[in-house]
């Protein structure tokens, strides 16, 4: 790694620490420092106990695995089809990852009437069964004795159209309180996160991450374009297959977790590239990266703005004029 | 470590380039493809490559079918540069070059002082010691060139590949890339095949002519054997004069008058 990289790095990491700490602390109910490190040692009172282990700790732990995920997955996309467009929310996996939930919460016979047991296990599943398919048909279509980028994105966000227009359908015909449930894990939101929607996504990144990193190498080398890559002894459908299966992994368990908040796979490894100024968005970086969105508009959420406004609509109002600004520069600045 | 086409049919979708060619490389010297345009001189390097699988037949290294072997060992033995290869941003010469030596390291052995000596070598052998730290997206296309060549060095191959290497350059920076394969060539005992447009500089620079055309080999041999009006008319639809080249005493071929 280079010594730029490695700055940016730590100081990413600086940044997700001290999020992570100021998430467990600030809050409507005031609790000092101390009372926090009492009551993770055990020796607070049931109430602080129940505001920072079960209300807080949850929240801070899923916005940190969430934004990791989401920006592992991004970097990892972006950097597989050398486009900085090709990131999860818009070549598909994210819409089918919430068409699966959707479906999973509405024809699961009510999300809160079956119970925990579902939720934990059949909401990512159903996320990580409809990401798989999206991202299957997706890359299928757009193949062409090669990865077509502008194939892959324009082909994802037809995919990403049509999801979205049979989730909505799916949400009209579902009961009221499904609907409500189903439109409002839509948004995207950290608030409301129990430990049982963590699990999933904690283990996709524990296992997810390792896997990703080996292919750190093959990365680095792809860039160059598929024939030299080969020729550089890459195995590149092993190489897409791990790549693909990682983004989508991590993207559906995200999803099931917080629900699908927006741009933060597509603007976070684009920083971090601009950052250590490398020639593709460093992996490592681009998740702390993630983590530092998603838990810095969640504290923005809590502590800033009135009502609890969902991390989702933030990372949009953010996300969406970067996007912009990025396809309005020249093209030789993408990946 | 010999690189042969055994009864190696080629094709692209439905239709088919070549059908049952056989076709053994020289170890050690210089073999120019040459042929028309859409002849398939570049599909038949691809194929000796192992980036496009024969549909019958098989490409053998050193007497093992390249299915069979991993294709990081085949890496580490013939290096392939195909035709515009993508120049990365925010990376150096250095960098580029450094990426030659991805078939010889592994999560477990990264990088080495032995990689350091190679990509050296490698800068050292193009010229580009110099121009290392430079970004490679800064580099004028004959430097660049230059380059990719210095990466397909460092790869340390015994039978290098390359696939029209002069295309876009102009004809000084033609014979200087040239001039350094010939020199990779001899100082490393390396075996060359490469794909060229240019007949005169193929001639030049070539131990061996292999004419491709019609799905076959048509003509296969020394410049002076293959570079003949007749061979010329049959490959290329091209009446022409064959006169030595005053300057290097290799087959000069000078189109005739088009009345």
């Amino acid at each position: 790694m280079k010594r730029r990289t490695v700055i940016v790095t730590l100081a990413c990491l600086i940044a997700v620490v001290a999020l992570v700490l100021v998430g467990t602390v600030v809050g409507s109910s005031s609790l000092t420092i101390m009372d926090v490190a009492h009551t993770l040692i055990g020796a607070g009172t049931p109430g602080q106990q129940l505001i920072v282990v079960e209300l807080r700790l949850p929240r801070v732990v899923a916005g940190l695995l969430v934004g990791i995920a989401l920006g592992l997955a991004g970097a990892l996309m972006q950097t597989f089809a050398r486009n900085p467009l090709a990131t999860p929310d818009i070549i598909g996996v994210t819409s089918g990852a919430s068409f699966g939930a959707v479906a999973a919460i509405v024809l699961g016979g009510g999300s809160y009437a079956v119970g925990a047991g579902l939720l934990t296990l059949g909401l990512p599943v159903a996320a990580v069964i409809g990401a798989l398919v999206t991202s299957a048909v997706v890359y299928g279509l757009s193949w062409r004795g090669g990865i077509d980028s502008y194939r892959l994105i324009l082909i994802g966000i037809g995919a990403t159209a049509t999801l979205t227009g049979i989730t909505s359908y799916l949400i009209s015909r579902a009961q009221i309180t499904d609907a409500a449930a189903a439109a409002q894990w839509l948004v995207g939101s950290l608030s409301g996160v129990s430990w049982s929607s963590v699990w999933p996504v904690l283990v996709a990144v524990l296992v997810v991450t390792p896997l990703a990193l080996t292919q750190t190498a093959n990365l680095e080398v792809s860039q160059l374009g598929d024939d030299i890559s080969t020729g550089l002894g890459v195995a590149l459908q092993r190489h897409r297959l791990i790549i693909i299966v990682c983004a989508v992994v991590l993207t559906a368990t995200a999803v099931s977790a917080s629900g699908p908040i927006e741009f933060v796979a597509f603007v976070a490894p684009q920083i971090a590239r601009r950052l250590a100024r490398s020639s593709r968005p460093p992996l490592l970086a681009s998740a702390l990266l993630g983590a530092v969105i998603v838990l810095g508009a969640d504290a923005l959420t809590r502590g800033v703005l009135p009502g609890e406004v969902p991390v989702g609509i933030i990372t949009a109002i953010v996300g969406a004029p970067y996007l912009i600004w990025l396809l309005t520069r020249r093209k030789e600045n993408l990946v | 470590m010999t690189l042969e086409a055994r009864g190696v049919t080629l094709a692209y979708d439905k239709s088919v380039v070549f059908e049952g060619l056989d076709l053994t490389i020289d170890e050690g010297r210089i073999t120019t493809l040459i042929g028309a345009n859409g002849s398939g001189k570049s599909t038949l390097l691809k194929a000796f490559g192992r980036l496009l699988a024969p549909s019958a037949g098989t490409v053998h290294l050193g007497g093992h079918p390249l299915r069979d072997l991993p294709t990081r060992e085949i890496a580490r033995r013939l290096a392939i540069l195909p035709q515009k290869p993508l120049t990365p941003s925010a990376t150096s010469v250095r960098d580029l070059v450094s990426r030659g030596r991805h078939p010889h390291q592994s999560l477990f052995q990264p990088w080495t002082p032995n990689d350091t000596v190679v990509v050296d070598a490698a800068l050292e052998a193009t010229g580009l010691v110099e121009l290392a730290d430079r970004d490679a997206g800064s580099l004028s296309g004959g430097q660049l060139q230059r380059a990719w060549i210095a990466l397909v060095l460092a790869q340390e191959a015994q039978t290098i590949l390359l696939d029209e290497p002069t295309t876009f350059l102009d004809l000084s920076h033609q014979l200087d890339v040239l001039e350094l394969v010939r020199q990779v060539n001899h100082d490393r005992a390396a075996t060359v095949v490469m794909v060229l447009h240019d007949l005169t500089l193929a001639g030049r620079y070539s131990d061996r002519l292999v004419v491709v055309g019609e799905g076959r080999v048509l003509a296969d041999g020394t410049p002076w054997e293959v570079l003949t009006p007749a061979t010329l008319k049959r490959a290329f639809d091209l009446d022409a004069i064959v006169i030595a080249d005053p300057s290097s005493g290799t087959p000069l071929v000078v189109p005739a008058v088009r009345s």
